[in-house]
């Protein structure tokens, strides 16, 4: 094992693709440098060809990936910041995820847009956004959201590899989180979660910086006897079901933690998942713990605010415990 | 002109095809054999037609709503588009993509789309494939007026610019965004005048002279093969039907539409083959015969063929998960 952040295991995940597959090339605006330096570097070793810097033209750049996958390449198209998706839509809600299907099957686009998502650096309210449920509600995409730099790099290697449009979300606050990844750059599965840390008495679910936020509020509650269990889906579709079931099957308790605004949001839909699934293995109701419903606010207080904590966390497991 | 009797023959065939495919497709809509939205082609054939005699099956095109035309240029089999309109298993995308969405391609037929102004982004991207592989492909895309006022319109030239990528924009300007004549929706004449602002050349053509369509796509495509990057050739033609089958056209007088159908593309080649001599009249009429079987084995091979079994709706989603449907 060896250690980097996760913004440097981005970074290694797309040169290793780079290097493996002369049909992959980066595009996006400014990638050459990288807006956050994700991509920095890069462009030294593989050229202004393939670490293509484009102008700020979101949808010819979606665009731009769909049509470059249907005639044969692998693009790796950039949307700086998930918020910026929104001027996109069209070529990854209508085009990206519905040209194989409706051309039955024959055209094959394997493309991965990645995109920053979340609020914590006072970017507020058209850069902190987090979209996730705007894009799991498209049949033909497929969404990942690695917490950690070993899933970072094992996602990003998954997704570019993957023959579907993949969407890669990652987490502005966690570009400098280190932690340990494999020695091998080998891909991780999509569609296969990880429990970041067994329990028996609650089931929480949560994705991207939440996780580290859950983590924390279990050591809290370990200290008071509460055995939290944590599940990262680190794939929000296609979704590792079995896993988070099973999970509740032991502890029969479960709280659901995202970024999101709660209104419509990806946890909304996986709450009626497991209440449709797997009531029959619950003793207390399902809670959310999530964003308010508001526009990502500017003042440090309110951001803080508006995004779920680790008290939250805690109330919402003590409410049901 | 440099056009030899075979092609001129090769582009009148396609033209018929498509003109009597339409037709069909015209008639059957009529008599609700077919069912959506049907945007037919009809009067824009030389476009189609003019433009893809320059290609081969390796070259990429984008087609639009009002895709038959370029569908059948670009080599689609009739049959399979019959079938795909009928919503058909054996159709181009098993019954799940119908007029708007057939694509083929192992014929360098990227699809039609349904969203206006679509594909100037994707034959942009492919374009930029093109020239990553070093390959000596060229990628069209076919668009209308109406998609010239898009966003897609102006970042995909600027785009295309920029990078110097094989890619040629053919306008379809046939004066007509849905329901609105050109005149109300942009301010200029010519759209062609907008490639200036992007540093590559627009030019103008008879949209229903396909002979000019075919010059001067020719001279943009080499222009595109030997890496001078874009060009936008704006085509002069006219839509013969509604926006859509069964469209009132409230927007516009019939004596309008009379009077472009003087102007009828196919009606110009038929001259031309005449007064050259290039071929006999009856063998236009063999022509013509060996179209029409040819559609009539299409339509009877739509309508013989199964419509898809319901655990289809599932498949084709992604290329490795199939969903559990509920299949009553």
């Amino acid at each position: 094992m060896r250690k980097m952040n996760y913004g440097q295991a981005i970074n290694e995940a797309l040169r290793n693709e780079l290097r493996r597959d002369p049909n992959v090339f980066l595009m996006g605006e400014d990638v050459k440098y990288g807006v956050l330096g994700v991509t920095a570097g890069i462009v030294d070793e593989f050229g202004e060809e393939r670490v293509r810097n484009t102008p700020i033209s979101e949808e010819a750049v979606a665009g731009g990936a769909v049509g470059a996958a249907a005639a044969g390449s692998r693009p790796v198209a950039e949307i700086m910041f998930i918020d910026f998706s929104t001027i996109a839509m069209d070529q990854i809600v209508n085009q990206a995820a519905k040209m194989r299907y409706m051309f039955g099957g024959r055209i094959t686009l394997p493309l991965t847009f990645r995109t920053m998502v979340g609020a914590g650096i006072q970017a507020a309210a058209q850069h902190s956004q987090s979209l996730e449920a705007w894009f799991t509600h498209i049949p033909g995409l497929k969404v990942v959201y690695p917490s950690t730099p070993k899933d970072a790099l094992g996602l990003t290697i998954a997704a570019i590899r993957d023959d579907n449009p993949v969407i890669v979300l990652e987490h502005k606050l966690l570009y400098a989180m280190e932690g340990e990844v494999p020695d091998e750059n080998e891909p991780i599965p999509i569609g296969v979660a990880d429990v970041k840390k067994v329990g028996k008495d609650v089931t929480l679910v949560a994705t991207g910086m939440m996780v580290h936020k859950c983590l924390n509020a279990a050591k809290q509650l370990s200290e008071e006897g509460i055995d939290v269990e944590v599940i990262d889906p680190r794939s929000l579709f296609p979704l590792d079901k079995d896993t988070i079931y099973n999970s509740i099957k032991k502890t029969h308790k479960v709280v659901l933690v995202s970024e999101e605004v709660k209104r419509g949001s990806w946890i909304g839909e996986l709450s009626a998942m497991i209440a449709e699934e797997a009531f029959q293995d619950l003793n207390s109701p399902i809670l959310r713990v999530a964003g308010l419903n508001t526009p990502v606010p500017f003042s440090k207080k309110l951001e803080d605010y508006f995004v779920p904590n680790e008290v939250d966390i805690i109330e919402a497991i003590k409410s049901i415990i | 002109m440099d056009i030899s009797k075979e092609l001129v023959m090769d582009m009148y065939t396609k033209m018929l095809r498509i003109r009597r495919f339409e037709q069909r497709v015209a008639e059957l809509f009529a008599a609700a054999k077919i069912g959506g939205f049907v945007h037919l082609y009809w009067g824009e054939e030389a476009v189609a037609v003019g433009v893809t005699a320059n290609l081969s099956n390796d070259d990429l095109i984008t087609s639009t709503h009002r895709g038959h035309g370029h569908l059948i240029a670009k080599g689609g089999e009739t049959k399979y588009m019959m079938a795909e309109l009928y919503g058909k298993e054996t159709g181009y995308c098993k019954g799940k993509g119908g007029s708007m969405h057939i694509a083929d391609a192992t014929k360098g037929i990227l699809g039609a789309n349904g969203i206006v102004g679509a594909g100037l982004p994707i034959a942009t991207g492919a374009a930029l494939s093109i020239k990553l592989r070093g390959s000596n492909q060229v990628s069209v895309c076919f668009f209308g007026d109406g998609a010239s006022n898009q966003g897609t319109f102006h970042e995909s030239m600027n785009m295309a610019a920029i990078w110097k990528l094989p890619v040629v924009y053919i306008c379809e300007n046939n004066l007509y965004g849905e329901f609105t004549p050109q005149k109300d929706h942009q301010a200029i004449t010519d759209i062609s005048s907008r490639a200036e602002a992007y540093g590559f050349p627009g030019i103008t053509v008879d949209g229903n002279d396909v002979f000019a369509v075919y010059e001067a796509t020719n001279e943009a495509i080499k222009r595109a093969r030997n890496g001078n990057g874009p060009t936008l050739i704006e085509c002069k033609t006219y839509r013969v039907r509604g926006h859509f089958e069964g469209d009132p056209q409230l927007y516009r007088s019939k004596e309008e539409v009379e009077e472009w159908k003087r102007n009828d593309p196919i009606m110009r080649v038929e001259r031309y083959i005449s007064e050259n001599g290039i071929v006999s009249e009856e063998k236009l009429k063999e022509i013509q015969k060996g179209i029409d079987k040819e559609l009539d084995e299409a339509v009877e091979f739509a309508e013989k063929s199964k419509d898809p079994d319901e655990k289809m709706v599932a498949e084709d989603v992604y290329t490795d998960i199939v969903e559990e449907v509920r299949v009553r």
